[in-house]
Parts: structure tokens; sequence; C-alpha cells
């Protein structure tokens, strides 16, 4: 159980790459926190030089109050899932999750050893395979000797390097409600990197957002997907992603693509001296017209769809729109730093499995334009961002995840030992 | 991967001619060996008539006082050459393999400069000096040469062994809590463990094969089997001693054999498999 601090830590590499740049977060007892951000963002960096396997070039590493920056990996009581799993392969899978209690010197003896050993093993259901050498596992019973290795001593925190990125969807959804109850009933401090949007959003407490080393975003999942700060995040958290579209601001109204959408006094405020900003449009919060009544206050606009994907529980439909040169530039370089796979002149909408929209006709839609993000085509800033939404939400989520960890707690000691 | 009929055949049917190659001049030492001394040269591969006596010549009989000392100073140095080498040369790879040093380059160059060397051209320097410091006709007068032999070629295979295991199996052991010597005790050195054995048989043949050193640097008193070979003598003065020097030839080749049918086992390919996922 700890506590882990980054202040200002930054990493600069031996061939003068700055790979991580002063990355700040308070990360608490027992928390489930994400790295997550597009490959080559510093997410494993950050994470080695947690662990102590990179020098952390300046900045302190804090665990539980304690400056830690130059203890050996093995004096911080870390223990760590490597992206690769990194079994021992001449041991076998008994001896390999066994292997970090054989070092602790005169401490432990063999039945103890047996006794932990077997009881992760029971937890990760791995009984069947203990004599087993790794060679001879599929990916998945890799990754659980992986993470029976990690679990079996009495470590402070848990580090997870992409833990599931190479093995199949069926395995990855199991592994990941395992990880997940396996994290609440040992409440232990996790920190845990991957690019993939569900594992973010699904597992933890806290998500931080990072691109190119910097930090974008610390905050729960609904805060990221609720009030992102910028466009980065926005156009990072969502599958499938948000709509950016371009709006001319007009005297009281945003003219977008297909539509018009009014605003406020207190919005005039923060376009001002603005013509052009990017609004940003969740594709779920597009409703088709036909099946649906609109809210009050609700957008309507009409629209050529071009193509739909029927998937069963719902419908996607692609409707293309011209976009605008002026922000065209923004928005490209935002779908490189997102590894985006090309332009977006088409807004995706995510529409329910009933609507009648074909593709190559025309259709009517609404959507609430309370939901709706603008952002600031300079710097990607939103502008929409409610602070006291953002605020109430993050103590709701803190709320949450204690709760969860003193109902894990109770259940423990329910439990018959 | 398993090869199909087809492929094993064809595979047989290519290493026959090397097989034949390879035994024909040990089935005549064999044969030699074997041959009673009246019909040792009658130009017969097979021999008409079996006897041991050249056996019980050299182990028993008059020529034991020089084989059997030999035979055992043979055993001692390669055993202690071998040993000293394979440890060196452990540590010594594993630097260069892991560390980022300055002189990295220089020093695998010199090792392999080293091993080109012609081993004749160090023999009287040696001499010399071995008789001013009184290590000549000792064992570690012949270990110590063994080992300039050998260590360069042992380095050279075991830091492209430890060179292959991912550093992340290191990196583990640390996170795992194991200190710098346990990681490698633990990890590193098992895993490099077909680098190793291959290491210690390299180094073992060369200094059990060795003439040059052992026929320059020694007397009577450390003396190994090849030396030795050249010191016998005919049962009478008018007798060749080819038969007893076959008889001693099949028996140094019978440690030979039996090392790399121990060995054999333990240098499989492909034992980090398994360690990463893929
Ligand atoms: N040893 C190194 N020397 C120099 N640069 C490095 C080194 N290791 C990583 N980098 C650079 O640091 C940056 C961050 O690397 P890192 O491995 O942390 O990315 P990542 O976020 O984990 O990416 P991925 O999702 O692809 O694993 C990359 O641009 C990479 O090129
Ligand atoms: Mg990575």
């Amino acid at each position: 159980m700890s506590q882990i601090q980054l202040k200002e830590i930054s990493k600069v590499y031996a061939d003068g790459y700055e790979a991580v740049k002063k990355v700040s977060m308070d990360i608490a007892d027992g928390e489930f926190m994400i790295l997550v951000g597009p490959s080559g963002c510093g997410k494993s960096t950050l994470l080695r030089m947690i662990v102590g396997l990179e020098d952390i070039t300046s900045g302190d590493l804090m665990i539980d109050g304690k400056r830690v920056n130059e203890l050996a990996p093995r004096e911080r009581n870390l223990s760590m899932v490597f992206q690769n799993y990194a079994l021992y392969p001449h041991l076998s899978v008994y001896e390999n999750i066994a292997f970090p209690l054989r070092l602790n010197k005169g401490g432990i003896s063999d039945e103890e050893v047996k006794k932990r050993v077997g009881d992760a093993a029971e937890m990760l259901e791995l009984n069947d395979h203990l004599e087993r050498k790794p060679a001879n596992l599929s990916g998945g019973q890799r990754q659980r000797v992986a993470m029976g290795r990690a679990i079996v001593r009495d470590a402070d925190a848990f580090l997870f390097d992409e833990p599931l990125s190479n093995l199949d969807a069926k395995l990855r959804g199991q592994m990941r409600t395992e990880i997940a109850r396996m994290q609440r009933r040992l409440g232990v401090t996790t920190v845990y990197v991957t690019h993939d949007q569900t594992e973010a959003m699904t597992l933890g407490d806290r998500v931080t957002v990072l691109k190119k080393g910097v930090v974008q975003q610390i905050a729960s999942p609904r805060e990221l997907y609720e009030q992102p700060v910028n466009l980065f995040v926005a156009g990072f958290i969502g599958s499938p992603p948000m709509n950016f579209l371009p709006a001319r601001v007009e005297d009281r109204s945003l003219r977008l693509p297909f539509c018009e959408v009014p605003f406020g006094e207190e919005f005039a405020d923060k376009v001002k001296g603005k013509d052009l900003v990017i609004v940003g449009l969740r594709p779920e919060f597009v409703k088709d017209a036909e099946i649906q009544d609109p809210v009050p206050g609700a957008v309507e606009f009409e629209a050529d769809v071009d193509v739909t994907e029927w998937l069963g529980n719902e419908l996607y439909a692609y409707i293309p729109f011209e976009s605008d040169e002026a922000v065209r530039a923004k928005l490209d370089e935002l779908d490189r730093d997102l590894d985006g796979e090309g332009m977006r002149t088409q807004m995706v909408v995510n529409l329910e499995a009933r609507s009648r929209v074909r593709e190559g006709e025309r259709a009517r839609f609404f959507f609430d334009p309370k939901l709706m993000h603008v952002f600031d085509p300079e710097n990607g800033d939103n502008l929409t961002r409610n602070e006291e939404e953002a605020k109430r939400i993050a103590a709701e989520s803190e709320e949450d995840r204690k709760r969860a960890l003193e109902r894990a707690k109770r259940k423990e000691a329910e439990a018959p030992a | 991967m398993d090869a199909t009929p087809k492929q094993k055949w064809s595979l047989f049917a290519v290493s026959i001619p090397v097989m034949l190659w390879t035994l024909i001049p040990l089935f005549w030492i064999f044969s030699l060996a074997v041959k009673p001394s009246s019909i040792q040269a009658d130009g017969k591969y097979v021999p008409r008539e079996i006897t041991w006596d050249n056996f019980r010549l050299i182990l028993t009989g008059g020529a034991s006082d020089l084989f059997l000392p030999a035979l055992r100073n043979s055993i001692i140095v390669c055993l202690l050459a071998t040993l000293i080498s394979v440890v060196l040369a452990m540590f010594c790879a594993y630097a260069i393999a892991r560390l980022d040093f300055p002189g990295k380059k220089m020093i695998l160059l010199v090792a392999l400069g080293v091993s080109f060397f012609p081993v004749i051209s160090l023999v009287t320097p040696l001499f010399d000096l071995w008789r001013n410091i009184g290590l000549f006709d000792t064992i570690p007068g012949l270990v110590i040469p063994y080992l300039s032999l050998t260590l360069p070629l042992s380095i050279w295979v075991l830091s492209a062994f430890f060179q292959q295991i991912p550093w992340e199996m290191e990196q583990a052991a640390q996170v795992d809590g194991a200190t710098s010597w346990q990681a490698f005790r633990k990890v590193i050195v098992p895993l490099a463990a077909p680098g190793v054995f291959t290491t210690a048989i390299i180094t073992f043949f060369t200094a059990w094969n060795d003439f040059v050193f052992a026929i320059s640097l020694t007397s009577d008193n450390a003396r190994t089997v090849p030396a030795a070979l050249a010191f016998f003598t005919g049962a009478s003065q008018f007798e060749q001693p080819t038969g007893a020097i076959s008889a001693a030839a099949v028996i140094v080749t019978i440690p030979v054999v039996i090392l790399v049918l121990i060995f054999q086992k333990r240098i499989v390919a492909g034992l980090t498999s398994g360690a990463v996922k893929g």
C-alpha cells in the first residue's frame, strides 16, 4: 500500500531526446491510475522511471513521501508486469511465480513459499500448469504467470506495461475484468499503461493522457469524456472518436457545415474576436429525428448520408462535409498527433439500430447543443469546459473509488480465511 | 521445425560422405591399435587378427609409466584450463554484452586478433620466460598458454549468447528484487547454458589436442598425452611404436566422445523460447 508522487519528472535519453517533460501527478493509496497516449508519447519511459529501470533526469519521485530517485529497483519494492511478460524460460510456472520469494534471503520458508504461490495460482487459475514451462503456455496463461509473479510478494504497488496488448479481443476482455477484480480485492496502488481506449475507460480510477511526453489531463474517465480540456484529449477519448467540425462565429450563432447553432450571452465572451472555431460533437450525441422527438432546444439539420454500417446494436452513418481551409491545418495536425488514418472530412454519427437512415439518402438529425464542445483553433483549448461540473465529477469518482475499495475490503474480511 | 521424412532422408544422404570422410581415419587408427605388431605394415584396412597387446602395453606394460602420468596430466590441465577459461570468459563476455564502456570494440578486436596469432611464434619466448620464472614443466605452465589460446574464442561465443538474452529478463529479475549478482547467477547463466557448454567443449578440446605447447613447455613432470606419444618407443629397437601410439590415441578419444555425448543434450538451441510472448 502506498502513495506515489511524481514532481516535475523529466527524462532526456542519452541521444538527447526528451521523452518525458515535467510530468507531475499524485497517485493515491490504492488508486488505479492509467497512462494513455499515442505510441511513443513516453508512457513506458514514465513507468520504467517509476520502477527504477530508467534514470530520472530531473524532478522527484516520492513513494510514501520518501524520495526514491536514487534507489535501485529492488529497493523500491514495486512489482511490474512487462509488456512482453519477461518470464524466466528455464523455470517452471511454479518457480517463476516463486522467484521473487526465493530471493528474499533467509526470510521465507519453503512452506510459506508454497502457500503463497498456491494462493496466487488459485486466484489466477494456474493450478493445472504449475509444473509446465512458459514456452508451452498460451498467451493468456503466460500473462497470468507474469501477473502471479507480480502479486506473490507484498509489493507496494503494481506497474503494468500494456499487459494485454498481444492477446486476442476475447481474452483481453476476460483478463481486463480479472485485473480489475484483483486490484480491488488487493487494494494495491496500480499504474497501468495502455493505448487501448476500453482498458483506459473501464479499469482506471483516473486516467492520465499524455502527448509527446507532456501531460494533457489527469482525470476520471467520465471527466475526460464529458469535460476534456483540449482538442487532443477530446479526440483521443471516445470511440468512434469525436467529430470535429469547422464553425464560423457569427453575431449570435455558430455556422456549422450543416446547420446553425445559436448561443447565449456568456458564450459570446469566450469567442469574442474569433471568427472561426472548431466544434466537437460526439457521434452518440446526434440522433435520428425520424424515430425520436427532438429534445427542447435541440438543433435540427438535414444531411446526405454517404455510408451506413449496421452493427446489430447500433448504426453508424457517415456524413461528408466541406472542410474549411482555415482549420484544415489544425485538424490535420491533430490527426497526426492521434495516429489517425487520414483527414476526417466526414462526420460519424452513432444512431439507434432501429433507425431507417440508409446510405445515399437524405436524413434528418438533431443534437443537443449543450453537449457540444467548442475549441479554440489556435491552441486547441476547450472553450466550453465547465470547471464546476468537472470538479463535481472528480469528487464523485473519488467517492466511488473509496466506496469500491471499502466494499472490497469488507468482502475480504467476510470471506472465510 | 520438424523435418518431413523426405527432408530427413536427403539430409541423411548428404551427411554420408561427411561421415565417411571423418570416420575412415578413425577406423584406421582403431585397426592399427588392434593389429598385432607382426602384421602392422601389411597395408590392409581391416585387420586379419585382433589382439589387445597394444592396450596392455600402454596401460600395464612397459609404456605405462610414460602413458598413465601423461593421461593424468592431460586430464588435470584440461579441466583446469576449461574451468578457468569459462569462468573468466563468462564475466568478460557479460560485461561486453551488457555494459557500454569505452574500448569495448577494441577488446573484441584484440581478442579476435590474438586468436589469429600463430601459436608457434609464442612458444620460444614462453619457453625462455617459463624457464626463468620456474613455470617450465609445471601444470600452471601449460594452463596459462591454453587460456590465452582459448579465451578469445570463448569470449566471442559467450558474448554472442549473452547478447541474445533479452535485457528484460534481467530487468524483470531486478524488479523482482534480485541483486545484480543474483540476476546474473539465477537468470542469465542458466539461459546462457548452451553457450557455456559450447565454450567449455571448445576449450577442453583445444587443450586436449594441443601438441606444440605440450612438447615445448614440459619435460617429465607435466607432459600431456599428445606430447607423450612422441616419446613412445617400440617393444624392441627394430619395431615401430605404431601400435602403441594408436592404442593411446584410441584411449584419449574416449573422454572426448563421452564429453560430446553428455553435453550434446545441453547444447539445445531455443532455450529462450517462451520467455517473451509471440
Ligand atoms: N533508449 C532510448 N533512447 C532514446 N530514445 C528512446 C529510448 N527509449 C525510448 N525512446 C524514445 O522515447 C519516446 C517514448 O518512448 P516510450 O517507449 O516511452 O513510448 P510509449 O509511450 O511507451 O510508446 P508505445 O505505446 O509505442 O509503447 C519515443 O519517442 C522513443 O523513441
Ligand atoms: Mg511502451
